[in-house]
C-alpha cells in the first residue's frame, strides 16, 4: 500500500477498497460494519436521539487527541447530553490528496479505541479524496443515534430558578491546547486538550438524578456561551461564582497573558449540568468517581432575576455581567 | 476572600465623606475595574472616570489615515496590534484598506514585525508604534535590532505618547488619579511627588482586584484628609527610580514632541518620535506622508468620555449606532476603552 492518500483512493475502485480494509475496517470494524450500501441494525427500545457534527480542526493532531478522537467524542457527547446511550455512529471523511496513510491510521485507531471505550459501534462510513489545496488535510463528519433512558428528559429550556450549576472539570483546555499548538503567540506552555467521551459519567449522573434538567456540551464557545444560551432558552438568570470556576494554572497563565476569558475558551470534554439543588451534591459525587469528570464542581445557580443574563460574583465579591459572547475567538478549533 | 479585602471593600461601600472623583488613566485598569465589578461596590460618594489611558482610544483619526495611506498608496505591508485594525479613519479603517487589497497583518509584538521584514525583503514593512511608556521601549528595540541586522525595509509609524503631559492636561477633571502601575515601573515616582507639590493628587495602583481596591481605599482615605497627596500602592513592582535602562534606550533613539490626543487635542511635549538620525526608520519621513487635516465628523462624543465630562451612556450613539460589532469611536473599538467596557459589563444589575 502506498504511503499517502491519492485521488485513486477516493475513486470507488480497488484502491478505495484497500484503504477501507487496511485502515478503516481494521480499526473500526464490528458486526454491523459491512460492504453493503447501508448498515442494517436492530431497532432499539424507547425514544432515540440523533445528532451530527463536522470536524475541521487545525492542526488535526494536538496534545491530548486528534481529529478522529474528537469526531467520536463530539457526537457521543451530543447524544449523552440528551441522556442517550450512544449506539451507532457513521463517519464520513474528506481527505486531502497527499495525506500520509500513517497519520490516517493513527486517526482511525483512536476513533476505534474511543468508540469501543464507550460501547458505540461505527456502522457506516464514506471516504472522499479532494485535490491538494481543496481541503486542509482531513475533515471528518460523524452522525450518531442513541437511546434515551426511560424517564429522562433534558433540555436547555428546563433550567429552573434554584437549580445548581455544575461543570464536569477544569475549563478551556481544548481551546488553549489548540492555540498553543498553532504557535502564533510564541508561548511555551504545556496544555493537553480535555477531549473525552462522556457517556459513562452521564450514565452515572442519571442514576442518582433522573430529574436532571440540563446537560450541555461546552464546545466551541466554551462554558460562557452555553450559560448565555440556557439563560435565553429557559428565560432565567444565571449567577456564577468566579472563584469556584475551575481553571488549570497553565490555562489561567495563557489566558491572563493574552487577555482571554477562560469561560469562552473551547472545551471538548466538559459539560455544564443544571439540576435541582437537592441533587447537586450527589451529582457532583457521582461525577467525581468517573474518569474524565474527577474535577466536577458546583459553580453557581439559576436565578429568577437578571433574566437572560449571566452575572459573575467576582473574586473580590463584586458583581458584574459576564460580557456576552463576541466573535469567534479562534477559527477551526473543532 | 481575605479579611483585608473584606474590610477594604466595606470601607469603600460605606464611605460617607466628601464626594470624590477618581480618574484611572490606564486601559487595563478600566477593564479590570469592570471585570471585577468594582464600580458597583463603591459608595455613591465615589465616582470613577475612565480617562485617556487606552492607547487605541487616544490615537487620532489622522494617524489611521496615515496608516491607510501607507497601506494603499505606498504599497507597504502594515503590521499592527489587532485593536487598531477596526478603528475608523476619515475615509476607512485598516480593515477597509485590507478589503481593498492592502496588506495589513496583525502581529503580537514589534519584534514579530521586524522579523517579518527580515523574512520578506521584497516588502516594505511598517509597524504601527502606538502606546505609552510601557510599550515604547519595545518599539525602539525593534528599530535597534533592524539597524543591527541591516534590515532596511522596516520602519515604524510613531504615535507614542507620554503620561505626564496627560496628567497635566487632565488634572482639573479629577480630584485624584489612579496612576498606572506599569507606566510608573518605567518612569518612577518623581512625577507623582512633583504633581502633589503642585496640588495634584494620585495613587499608583496595581492590577489585581485586591490591588485596585486597596489603591482606591488609600485614595479616598488620603483625600478625606484634605491635602494634596501621592502614594505608591504598587511597591512590589514600582520603585522610585523606575527603569533607567528602559528610559535610556528610548532617549537614545527618540526625542520629545507635541502629540495629538484623540478627543483632547494637541498636548505639548506629550509624545516621542524618532530622532533625526534614525529618520530612515520613521515611516512618516521615509514615505513622505502628506499632512492629513480632514476632521472626522460624527456625533461620537469619545473626547468628552475621555475627559470624564460625560459617561458613555450619555453619548447618543452608545449601544445604538456604536457598538463593539460596529464601532464609531475608538473607545468602543478597543476592549480597554471606556465605551466598550460600559457596553460589555454595564447595565443595571
Amino acid at each position: 500500500m502506498s504511503d499517502m492518500v491519492t485521488l485513486a483512493h477516493g475513486s470507488g475502485g480497488s484502491k478505495t477498497s484497500e484503504l477501507i480494509e487496511k485502515v478503516f475496517r481494521k480499526n473500526l470494524g464490528n458486526r454491523y460494519f459491512t460492504s453493503d450500501d447501508a448498515a442494517v441494525l436492530p431497532r432499539p427500545e424507547g425514544r432515540i436521539a440523533m445528532s451530527t457534527d463536522g470536524f475541521i480542526v487545525s492542526p488535526c493532531v494536538f496534545p491530548g487527541g486528534n481529529i478522529g478522537k474528537l469526531s467520536v467524542c463530539g457526537t457521543v457527547n451530543d447524544l449523552a447530553c440528551m441522556g442517550a446511550r450512544p449506539l451507532y455512529l457513521t463517519c464520513s471523511y474528506v481527505i486531502e490528496e497527499g495525506f500520509p496513510i500513517e497519520e490516517l491510521e493513527v486517526i482511525a485507531e483512536s476513533m476505534g479505541k474511543t468508540a469501543r471505550e464507550v460501547g458505540v459501534n461505527i456502522v457506516a462510513g464514506d471516504t472522499k479524496v479532494a485535490g491538494r489545496g481543496q481541503v486542509d488535510k482531513i475533515f471528518i463528519t460523524t452522525a450518531g443515534v442513541g437511546v434515551i433512558a426511560d424517564g429522562v428528559s433534558t433540555s436547555g429550556s428546563f433550567a429552573r430558578p434554584g437549580d445548581k450549576i455544575i461543570v464536569t472539570g477544569d475549563i478551556g483546555r481544548h481551546g488553549t491546547a489548540i492555540l498553543l499548538e498553532r504557535d502564533d503567540f510564541g508561548i511555551d506552555a504545556e496544555v493537553t486538550s480535555d477531549c473525552a467521551p462522556l457517556w459513562v459519567p452521564v450514565e452515572a449522573v442519571l442514576k442518582v438524578c433522573p430529574e436532571m434538567h440540563v446537560i450541555r456540551d461546552a464546545t466551541r464557545g466554551g462554558v460562557g456561551t452555553v450559560l448565555y444560551e440556557i439563560a435565553g432558552e429557559a428565560g432565567v438568570g444565571i449567577n456564577i461564582d468566579r472563584a469556584a470556576v475551575p481553571v488549570a494554572p497553565e490555562v489561567a497563565g495563557v489566558t491572563g497573558l493574552l487577555g482571554l476569558e477562560p469561560l469562552y475558551l473551547a472545551c471538548e470534554g466538559r459539560m455544564v449540568m443544571m439540576c435541582p439543588a437537592e441533587y447537586a451534591d450527589a451529582v457532583t459525587a457521582a461525577l467525581s468517581s468517573c474518569r474524565y469528570t474527577e474535577g466536577a464542581t458546583i459553580i453557581g445557580e439559576v436565578t429568577s432575576d437578571n433574566i437572560g443574563k449571566v452575572v459573575i460574583t467576582t473574586e473580590i465579591g463584586g458583581q458584574t455581567f459576564l460580557p456576552k459572547p463576541g466573535n469567534e475567538l479562534l477559527p477551526r478549533i473543532c | 476572600m481575605s479579611e483585608l479585602t473584606e474590610r477594604t471593600k466595606k470601607y469603600l461601600e460605606e464611605y460617607d465623606g466628601p464626594e470624590i472623583r477618581i480618574m484611572e488613566v490606564c486601559g487595563t485598569h478600566t477593564h479590570e475595574i469592570f471585570r471585577q465589578g468594582i464600580r458597583r461596590i463603591l459608595s455613591p460618594k465615589i465616582s470613577l472616570i475612565s480617562g485617556p489611558g487606552c492607547p487605541v482610544c487616544v490615537t487620532p483619526v489622522k494617524y489611521i489615515d496615515e496608516a491607510v495611506y501607507l497601506a494603499l498608496e505606498s504599497g507597504c505591508t502594515v503590521t499592527t496590534f489587532g485593536d487598531l485594525v477596526r478603528v475608523p479613519g476619515s475615509s476607512m479603517s485598516l480593515a477597509g484598506a485590507r478589503a481593498r487589497g492592502a496588506r495589513v497583518k496583525v502581529v503580537y509584538s514589534p519584534q514579530d514585525s521586524e522579523k517579518y521584514a527580515s523574512e520578506h525583503p521584497d516588502e516594505q514593512v511598517v509597524f504601527l508604534s502606538v502606546g505609552f511608556e510601557t510599550t515604547t521601549p519595545s518599539d525602539v528595540l525593534a528599530v535597534k535590532n533592524a539597524i543591527r541586522d541591516g534590515i532596511s525595509n522596516f520602519s515604524i509609524l510613531t504615535s507614542n505618547k507620554t503620561m505626564p503631559g496627560a496628567y497635566e492636561a487632565m488634572r482639573r477633571s479629577t480630584d485624584a488619579f489612579l496612576y498606572p502601575g506599569h507606566v510608573h515601573a518605567i518612569i518612577g515616582t518623581g512625577i507623582c511627588s512633583e504633581l502633589a507639590v503642585a496640588g495634584t493628587s494620585g495613587v499608583i495602583a496595581g492590577f489585581t482586584g485586591d490591588e485596585l481596591l486597596s489603591a482606591l481605599a488609600v485614595t479616598v482615605r488620603k483625600f478625606s484628609e484634605g491635602k494634596p497627596f501621592w502614594v505608591n500602592a504598587y511597591p512590589r513592582v514600582v520603585t522610585d527610580e523606575g527603569s533607567p535602562a528602559a528610559r535610556a534606550l528610548v532617549d537614545r533613539y527618540m526625542q520629545p514632541c507635541d502629540a495629538d490626543w484623540r478627543g483632547i487635542g494637541v498636548i505639548e511635549q506629550s509624545g516621542v518620535e524618532l530622532r533625526d538620525e534614525y529618520s530612515d526608520y520613521d515611516s512618516r519621513r521615509k514615505y513622505n506622508i502628506p499632512e492629513f487635516k480632514t476632521e472626522y465628523k460624527t456625533a461620537c462624543r469619545c473626547g468628552e468620555v475621555l475627559q470624564g465630562k460625560i459617561t458613555p451612556e450619555d453619548c447618543p450613539l452608545f449601544g445604538k449606532a456604536c457598538n463593539p460589532e460596529h464601532p464609531v469611536g475608538a473607545c468602543m473599538v478597543s476592549g480597554e476603552g471606556a465605551c466598550s467596557a460600559f457596553y460589555l459589563y454595564g447595565g443595571k444589575l
